[in-house]
């Protein structure tokens, strides 16, 4: 039988005995629950559709990896066999590729997002979690608070930033939520850009700190510190310095003996009995060969698309429109982030080479902006390779010919960017589906994208893209001109809000607790289960919730 | 095990014909062309459009930095879905070129060759006789695989000698990490 060469073999032979849990997706929420149950004596089968990859497969390809994908997803999906529609907004239907923007991708390997992502390791703010009370309702949109508030979550917090590793000084942040513990990794020593950044936020009476960041800037948890390279986000760390959890709490569950990682591995769908308590997960395993694996408890943890995809697609008796969705709530709410911003060109070289780029943030624009909704945080921009140069011009420099050759030449090294993630209002009719005739290469039917996002988000968009762009004029910005997001759907390496928790089953999909509602044992501890997601990347959030369920899980369970 | 095995050397050879012709549209061009996918018409019209794109002045054009065989490679790879955009795309420049010019694209003058593109950028030249291409789609593909093929990693077949990493004043390579880069691709 072809397996990874992991040691995954000596575990195979038990493969399809009764298990105490199977975790579907393997990425920042499920790489969590699978350590904390195997370690607290669960034996758990960890699916993952993706390879394993590791440092080796950096490759630092700028045309081929998470975030450029103009040759192909480089960890996964691959183009070849999977598929999703997107619904324009005529309705019409239209089949698109994992390397193709509006898929709203997000990596299909072992860590999930963690292994390639830009690893900003953001605590949601006390606002955030109630959203609904600080800010009443919003004209179409389903904005409200979560059922769990950031004092529950704040231990968790604590255990992600300590376990994962994650550097940076947020002492300066003035809005931060209260924590109990510093960070256990000083920021990394500033770039030019750095400290031109702050000293005219300070100018400007802002308050700048250092980004935390799931990146080793010392030796910690046996791996090295960040060597500073162009190649971050989107990329496997060449060195191995970015934690996620394909680095950190997967080989702890492996090391137990309890948990069964088994790669390339699609779920199909979740069994259930005519009492309609949950029995296991259909899933393909690597020879494509479909599986049946019994187990006390499944944990589902796929992304926001794909957690709801697999909850629709598990259809039975009693549950004939997909488990969970009986007052039609999965699928609903889909959001990720309306990226906004200002991009500038100063007069002397800024760019020192010193990577990731992104180091100094401002959480002045979060909350309390005059007349909104929510708002972002204000990061300065990772490291653009060329590739992404080429592509970000003023409004006054043409596309292409010699004029756009000579910008190339004149500022790839003068240019500063400031962005920030809108905290979205959540849409309804944001949504997945599953497609009625599409399906992916095991003939499950693919997930079908439809929405739009709320205009509220674009006119948030605009007014903290002009605070970004007052910073980059007072840091010596001799040009500046704004990045707007658009109206189209959002998903991505963001995707959230498909599985909404709440304390009412008419309008969320599992309780506080993530457990789905009526279904005592199915759980989900990706980001589906976000009300609202914040105006920050939400990955520490997923791991702090993710301990919390498991937490919740450990305590209340008693393996078999 | 594979029914294929039990054929001779030259049986295999023949069949391997027959395939290739069979597809239509091939990775494997007449021996008349040096490229994987593109007639030798279609490079030269390719190589003045890019070079229209990204033009030399004192740092090399796209046609040096070999921007045409970054798309030769890739369209029989990860492109393989815009073959047909290509091949139709291409003539139809040339059609439209002769139709305005009574030249194919490569022999208009600079000028004519940076008109002719504005138009099709714009949206302005009429999509009639294009095969059912529209001119401002292919211009995108055009604009997006040229940019690739200039600014991206020189191990996908363009980017020659780092031409555009030295213009923007990249150090490359940066001496940093284990520095275990390859030529392949997945």
């Amino acid at each position: 039988m072809p397996l990874p060469s992991r040691p995954l073999r000596k575990y195979f032979a038990m493969a399809l005995k009764r298990l105490n849990a199977v975790v579907v997706g393997a990425g920042a929420g499920g790489g969590v629950a699978a350590k904390e149950l195997a370690c607290a004596g669960f034996t758990v089968a960890l699916l993952e559709r993706g390879k394993w990859y590791t440092a080796f497969d950096c490759r630092k390809d700028d045309l081929r990896n998470q975030r450029t994908t103009a040759l192909g997803c480089a960890f996964g999906p691959d183009d070849q066999r999977y598929r999703r529609v997107v619904l324009s907004r005529d309705g019409s239907p239209r089949i698109v590729l994992p390397s193709d923007g509006d898929y709203n991708n997000n990596a299909a390997c072992v860590g999930g997002g963690t292994l390639s992502y830009g690893a900003m390791a953001w605590r949601f703010m006390e606002n955030d979690f109630r959203m609904r009370s600080v800010y009443g309702s919003v004209a179409g949109s389903t904005l409200d608070d979560w059922p769990i508030t950031y004092q529950d979550l704040e231990p968790y917090y604590e255990k992600a930033e300590w376990e994962i590793g994650v550097s940076g000084d947020d002492s300066t942040n003035i809005f931060k939520a209260p924590r109990r513990k510093q960070l256990p990794m000083p920021p990394l020593p500033p770039s030019l850009e750095h400290t031109t950044l702050e000293a005219a936020a300070k100018r400007l009476g802002l308050h700048p700190f250092s980004i935390p960041m799931l990146r080793n800037t010392v030796p910690f948890n046996g791996r090295g510190a960040c060597m500073r390279c162009r190649w971050c986000v989107g990329f496997a760390c060449e060195v191995d310095a970015k934690n996620g959890t394909h680095n950190t709490v997967i080989p702890k569950a492996l090391a137990t003996g309890n948990c069964d990682l088994r790669t390339d591995c699609v779920a199909k769908e979740i069994l259930t009995d005519a009492r309609g308590r949950v029995t296991g997960v259909a899933y393909f395993d690597a020879d494509n060969r479909l599986q049946e694996q019994p187990a006390d408890l499944v944990i589902v943890s796929a992304s926001a698309t794909e957690s709801a995809r697999l909850l629709l697609n598990s259809k039975s008796a009693m549950f004939p429109n997909g488990i969970g969705n009986q007052y039609d709530w999965v699928g609903r709410n889909l959001q990720g982030h309306a990226y906004t911003g200002a991009m500038g060109l100063m007069d002397f070289d800024i760019f020192d080479d010193l990577g990731p780029g992104a180091s100094i943030a401002i959480s002045d624009y979060n909350h309390g902006n005059p007349g909104l909704v929510g708002g972002a945080v204000l990061c300065n921009e990772f490291i653009r390779l060329p590739i992404h140069f080429a592509f970000m011009h003023p409004p006054d420099v043409p596309r292409w010919g010699a004029a756009h050759k000579e910008y190339m030449r004149n500022y790839y090294r003068r240019s500063v960017i400031v962005m920030g993630p809108i905290q979205e209002m959540p849409v309804f009719e944001a949504r997945v589906q599953v497609d009625p005739t599409v399906k992916d290469f095991w003939g499950i039917p693919v997930a079908r994208l439809s929405g739009a996002r709320h205009p509220q988000d674009l006119v948030t968009a605009k007014y903290v893209a002009e605070r970004a762009a007052d910073w980059l004029r007072e840091a010596g910005a001799t040009k500046t001109w704004l990045r707007l997001p658009g109206p189209d759907l959002s998903g991505g390496q963001h995707q959230a809000g498909t599985c909404r928790m709440g304390n009412d089953p008419k309008t969320s999909v599992v309780d506080a607790h993530c457990q789905v509602h009526g279904i005592d044992n199915l759980f989900v501890v990706d980001a589906s289960v976000h009300v609202t997601n914040g105006g920050f990347n939400p990955v520490l959030t997923i791991l702090a919730n993710a301990y919390r369920v498991s937490d919740f899980i450990t305590r209340s369970w008693k393996p078999a | 095990m594979s029914w294929y095995k039990n054929l001779s050397r030259r049986q295999f050879i023949q069949l391997g014909a027959a395939a290739a012709a069979a597809s239509g549209i091939s990775c494997n061009t007449p021996f008349s062309s040096p490229w994987r996918f593109f007639a030798l018409g279609e490079a030269r019209t390719l190589a003045s459009i890019s070079d229209q794109l990204i033009p030399p002045d004192r740092d090399p054009g796209a046609d040096w930095a070999r921007v045409v065989n970054y798309i030769d490679i890739q369209l029989c790879g990860p492109f393989e879905r815009w073959r047909t955009m290509y091949r139709k795309g291409l003539a139809s420049v040339n059609r439209a070129s002769r139709a305005l010019h009574d030249r194919p694209f490569a022999l208009l003058s600079s000028d004519q060759q940076f008109a002719m593109l504005r138009t099709m950028e714009s949206g302005e030249l009429s999509p009639d006789g294009w095969d059912g291409i529209h001119p401002s789609a292919f211009f995108e593909l055009l604009l997006n695989h040229a940019m690739q093929g200039y600014y991206g990693d020189p191990r996908h077949g363009g980017n020659r000698d780092h031409a555009s990493w030295k213009m923007v004043g990249l150090p490359y390579p940066q001496i940093r990490g284990r520095q275990h880069y390859e030529s392949k691709t997945s």
